[in-house]
This record gives C-alpha cells, sequence and structure tokens, in this order.
C-alpha cells in the first residue's frame, strides 16, 4: 500500500522536469534581460547616493558658513584670528574664533600625546611579543571597545578623571588637559587596533633576516619591524587625532568650557565642536551668531579635509612601497 | 651584553604599556558596569523620565534609541549593500570609482557632529521633518553608508573567484549571479558587519543631538497608530536617544538623581553595545562552521 502511493505521489515529479523549472520560476528568471538592468539601476543608483552625500554635506555647509562672511559682513580674517567671543554682547559683539580652533587643535595633539606611545606599545606587545594572545584576547577585547559610545567616555571623565584633577591639580578639575586625556583614552583602541594590523602586515622574512645577523628582539623591532611598517602606523595616529578632533560631546563634558584661550593646561577651555554642542540649540536661524556658529561648523569640515588628505597620502606612499 | 640589557629594558616597557591599556580599560568597563547595574531595576527601565523629581527611569529613551537604530538599518542596510556591491563588482578602475572610493572614505571619517548639522540643515529645516525620528535616522544614515558599504565590499571580495565564474559559466547574467550566488555566499560575513555598526549607530549621540532632538513627547505606549502624535511608532515627532539623554542628563539635568540615572543609563548602553557585538561573533562564528564543515 505505502509504496504503491509513493510511487504515484512521485511519478509526476520525475515525469515533468520543465514544469518544475517553471514552477520555480527559474526559467523566466533565467531569460529575464529587464532583470540585469533593474539591478544595475539599483546598484549605480546607490553609489551616486554616496557622491550626492558628500557633495551636499560639502556644499549646504560651505553656503551656510560663508554666510557670516557674505551676510552679515564679518571680516574673515579676524574671525579666524580674533581672540574675544562676546556674541551676546549688545554694543560691540565680537566673534574671534581662535580660542575654540587652538582648543581643537590643542585636545588633538595633547590626546594624541597620550594615547600614541600606549597604543603603539600594546600594538607591538600583540603583533610582536604575545603573538597567541594578543590576536586570541586583546584583539577582540580592544575591539570591542572602540564600539563603546563617546557619551560613555564623556560620563567616565566627567565621574573619575574631573575629581581626580580637582583633588590633585586644585581649581575646579573642568580643564583642557581632563579633555585631552578623555579623548586619549577613547582613542586608544582605535589606534592601538590599526597599528597592530600594520604591524602584521610586515613580512616574517624581514624579521627572520634580523634574527639571522643576531639581532635582539628589540633591534628587530626598533630598527626593522617598526621602519617597514612606518606610513601605516602614522596612519594608525593621525586616524585616531581625526577621531579626537571631530569628538564633541564627551569634551564638552569635561573641558570646562571658557570662551578665552587657556593659560596652562590646567584651564578650562572649549573647542569647535563644544561651542557648537553648546550654542546651536539656542540661536535663531539667520542670527549672526547662528550664522558664526555655521562658519565654525565649516572650519570643521575643512580641517575634517585636510586630516583625509593627509591619511589618503601616507595610504599611497604606503602602497608604492 | 649591553644590547641584551636594552632589549629586556625595551621589552618590559612595551609589556608595561600592554598591562597600562588593559587596565584602563578594564577597570573603565568595569567601573560602568559596577556603578550602572546597581541602579538598573525593572522600574528604571520602564518608568517615564521625570524632568524635576528623583525616581525617573529610561522608558522612553530606551525605545527610541531602538526605534531610531531600526529606521536607521531599513534605510542604511540597502543603500549599503548595492553600493558595496558597486564597487566590489561593477566598478572599473578609473576616475568614477577613484570618486566613488574617495566619496566613502570621506563620509567615514566626517566628524559626527559635522553630519548632525547637515542633517540640521537639510532634513530638520530644509525639508520640514523637524526635529524627528526620521531626521535622525537619516543623519545616522549619512553615517553609517560608509560602514556597510565597506562590510559588504570586502565581503565579496573574500569571496573565490570559481563562485562568480560558475555562475557565468552557466549563462546567468552578471547581475543574476551576484543576486542568487554571490550574495548568499557573502551574506554572514555582511550580516556580522551590520550588527557591529548596529552598535555603533546605537550609541551615537553627537549627530542626534541636532536631529533627533532632546525631548520626547508624551508617549503612549497603548496607541500604536504611527500617524498619532504620541504614538511611539510616530515617524515624526521628536526622540531622545539613550545617549543623548546620558549628556543631556550631565549638562542640564536638575533631578536629585542626576549620577544614578547617567550611570544606569550608561550601563544599559554599554550592556546593548556588548550584546551586540557578542551576538555579531556568534553568528559569524556558527555560519563559519557550517560552510567549513568543521
Amino acid at each position: 500500500m505505502k509504496i504503491g502511493k509513493m510511487v504515484t505521489d512521485a511519478a509526476p515529479a520525475s515525469g515533468g522536469k520543465s514544469k518544475l523549472i517553471n514552477e520555480k520560476g527559474l526559467f523566466s528568471q533565467l531569460t529575464d534581460r529587464t532583470s540585469e538592468s533593474r539591478g544595475k539601476l539599483l546598484i549605480y543608483g546607490s553609489a551616486l547616493l554616496m557622491i550626492v552625500a558628500v557633495t551636499a554635506i560639502t556644499l549646504f555647509l560651505s553656503i551656510q558658513g560663508l554666510r557670516a562672511f557674505v551676510v552679515d559682513h564679518l571680516n574673515f580674517w579676524t574671525f579666524i584670528t580674533g581672540t574675544e567671543w562676546f556674541p551676546d554682547r549688545a554694543e560691540n559683539p565680537s566673534f574671534g574664533a581662535f580660542p575654540f580652533i587652538f582648543g581643537s587643535m590643542a585636545v588633538t595633539f595633547l590626546a594624541a600625546l597620550i594615547a600614541t606611545p600606549i597604543a603603539i606599545g600594546t600594538a607591538i606587545f600583540m603583533a610582536e611579543i604575545a603573538k597567541k594572545w594578543g590576536a586570541k584576547v586583546m584583539q577582540p577585547v580592544i575591539e570591542i571597545l572602540v564600539g563603546i559610545p563617546s557619551v560613555v567616555y564623556g560620563l567616565i571623565g566627567l565621574s573619575i578623571v574631573v575629581p581626580f584633577m580637582r583633588q590633585h591639580f586644585g581649581g575646579s578639575g573642568f580643564n583642557l588637559i581632563t579633555g585631552a586625556i578623555v579623548v586619549g583614552i577613547m582613542i586608544l583602541p582605535t589606534v592601538a587596533s590599526i597599528a597592530a594590523d600594520s604591524i602584521r602586515a610586515v613580512p616574517d622574512s624581514l624579521r627572520q633576516a634580523s634574527y639571522a645577523i643576531g639581532a635582539t628582539k628589540w633591534q628587530t623591532i626598533w630598527r626593522v619591524v617598526i621602519p617597514a611598517a612606518g606610513s601605516s602606523l602614522l596612519t594608525a595616529i593621525i586616524l585616531g587625532m581625526s577621531r579626537a578632533f571631530g569628538e564633541a560631546l564627551a569634551v564638552q563634558m569635561v573641558i570646562g568650557n571658557a570662551r578665552n584661550i587657556p593659560a596652562s593646561i590646567l584651564d578650562p577651555s572649549a573647542t569647535l565642536t563644544t561651542i557648537i554642542t553648546l550654542s546651536m540649540g539656542h540661536t535663531t536661524t539667520g542670527s549672526v551668531l547662528n550664522d558664526a556658529l555655521w562658519s565654525l561648523g565649516l572650519i570643521l569640515l575643512l580641517i575634517s579635509y585636510v586630516f583625509i588628505v593627509i591619511i589618503r597620502f601616507l595610504g599611497r606612499r604606503g602602497e608604492k612601497r | 651584553m649591553n644590547s641584551k640589557i636594552t632589549n629586556r629594558i625595551a621589552i618590559s616597557v612595551i609589556i608595561a604599556c600592554a598591562v597600562a591599556m588593559a587596565a584602563i580599560l578594564i577597570s573603565m568597563l568595569g567601573y560602568i558596569l559596577v556603578q550602572g547595574v546597581s541602579s538598573i531595576s525593572w522600574k528604571f527601565l520602564t518608568t517615564s523620565a521625570s524632568p524635576f523629581l528623583a525616581g525617573g527611569g529610561i522608558k522612553d529613551q530606551l525605545w527610541n534609541s531602538f526605534y531610531v537604530l531600526i529606521i536607521t538599518m531599513l534605510l542604511t542596510v540597502p543603500i549599503g549593500v548595492f553600493g558595496g556591491i558597486y564597487l566590489a563588482e561593477y566598478a572599473k578602475p578609473g576616475k568614477l570609482t577613484s570618486f566613488i572610493r574617495t566619496c566613502v572614505e570621506v563620509l567615514a571619517s566626517l566628524p559626527s557632529i559635522v553630519v548632525g548639522m547637515f542633517g540640521m540643515l537639510v532634513f530638520v529645516n530644509y525639508f520640514g521633518f523637524k526635529y524627528s525620528v526620521f531626521s535622525g535616522a537619516l543623519a545616522l544614515t549619512v553615517f553609517n553608508l560608509p560602514v556597510i558599504v565597506r562590510v559588504t565590499e570586502d565581503g565579496f571580495r573574500s569571496l573565490s573567484r570559481h563562485q562568480k565564474e560558475g555562475g557565468l559559466a552557466l549563462g546567468l547574467t552578471h547581475w543574476h549571479t551576484i543576486k542568487t550566488i554571490l550574495l548568499p555566499a557573502a551574506f554572514p560575513s555582511i550580516l556580522t558587519g551590520i550588527i557591529l555598526s548596529a552598535g555603533r549607530v546605537f550609541g551615537e549621540s553627537a549627530a542626534l543631538l541636532f536631529t533627533a532632538g532632546l525631548s520626547t513627547p508624551d508617549l503612549d505606549f497603548g496607541n500604536w497608530n504611527p500617524a498619532a502624535p504620541n504614538s511611539p511608532l510616530n515617524l515624526f515627532r521628536s526622540a531622545e536617544t539613550l545617549s543623548v539623554h546620558i549628556w543631556a542628563v550631565n549638562t542640564g539635568g536638575i533631578m536629585p538623581d542626576v549620577q544614578t540615572i547617567a550611570n544606569g543609563s550608561a550601563a544599559v548602553l554599554v550592556i546593548c553595545v556588548l550584546l551586540f557585538n557578542l551576538f555579531a561573533r556568534m553568528i559569524g562564528k556558527i555560519i563559519n562552521q557550517k560552510f567549513s564543515g568543521k
């Protein structure tokens, strides 16, 4: 009985192969010429959208950022070199953005200064000294830490670094160096993981040659591996710096938000991103202050482009070798 | 002898660096989790935030974070995957391709606050979406696209040539080969990348400050009509996400339990990001095992 039923059930399927193809739509799919052009349309459209996004960002921010100079007649030179930022003063309001440009630069360089030795040291450790352990434990943990949101770093700064600075260096604890420490810690995992990748990319034959002529581990690392990884190590640091430069909320939470140039690293300060974060919400569109903030945004965009150009340049030099 | 001593000193310095790194990061993570977990309770997760009084929760913010994330992903994944396919399969070496590549790179390295300002200018003001979930999701799309594009391109490039050649040899068109052979094969690595990027989007704050806003209307979780102004599903209402909430509470919060709220929110945020990460790794591992047959 059972066997008989199975045979009758199976019969039609084995009998009509073309029918199966038809049912699954394979036949029509194979011959569907429009699907090719439809797919191409989707793909080229998406690629084009990337260009549109970048162009739109650059264009809109430029137009809006130039309003301060074109419509409100602020002097461009006094805007970037002026040191007094008193936009809401009743008589003679002044827009000098230099303290913020300086603050951004200072935070970026100090953060790089703090992060680089530790990050590169860790990268060497992971890629040269404890390879197995580094690849199996450190690398995944560091990659996870890259994903920790920046506000969390800000909160840590607020609840650990600020009180620490207040206790040991006096003042409020909200100052330039606190901001740099927080951002420095934030970029640590990024720099370390990229640097480790670039050290791993150095071919083993170089190391073997170095050991063969009797070099110690450190001599090999210092004289052979680091120069060979050279420009990509630098790329890792620059990438970290560009991240530090663009960071907004974490810095804003701990830097103290003063409007003058800090006299020392223990003075409160401000950066381009923090002043935008703080003031943007309180201004009305079209006011001079609002336009000036957009100009700061434009400066931010331009400096990010500078970072991108440097990174590309380094990347190209690395490829040529 | 001298070089041996230098070697020893240098190696110990390097090890010290690694230990310092591990100590900083572990103590940080530990601090957040230990401080925060004690303030997480079912009540904390399920009550609305209170602007003045102690005892506010993060129900709306948590919902907003996930909602913005989902909308962002719905927008980003198709565009990003198609863009990645373009770069991996269709792009011919030339000026246009290198320009698109540059654009992806630029998008990836723009500061998120710049993306937020752009979103405010275009989506919030110009298109008139106001501070809303939708504006926020669009801004985050700009922010997340390059990541998905790269992940997809890498996924496609890591496939063996035979798969593509096999498809083409059967007489399939290029697009059909991509759709039925290459995309399914590259899917695991793309999915892993998407989940990882979801963690990044989930924690993003600066880009949302000027696009999704700093407030949330009183949400009625019984009203699921997307057109109602107090519906959690409404796309055009302002939405403060969890990470923005942490910042807002710390800079301008006047409730007496700011510290507890901030710590609790940060712990929830970090736990979510960690879960995204673990999830991505698990999926990668499982699918890898399936494919390699071990």
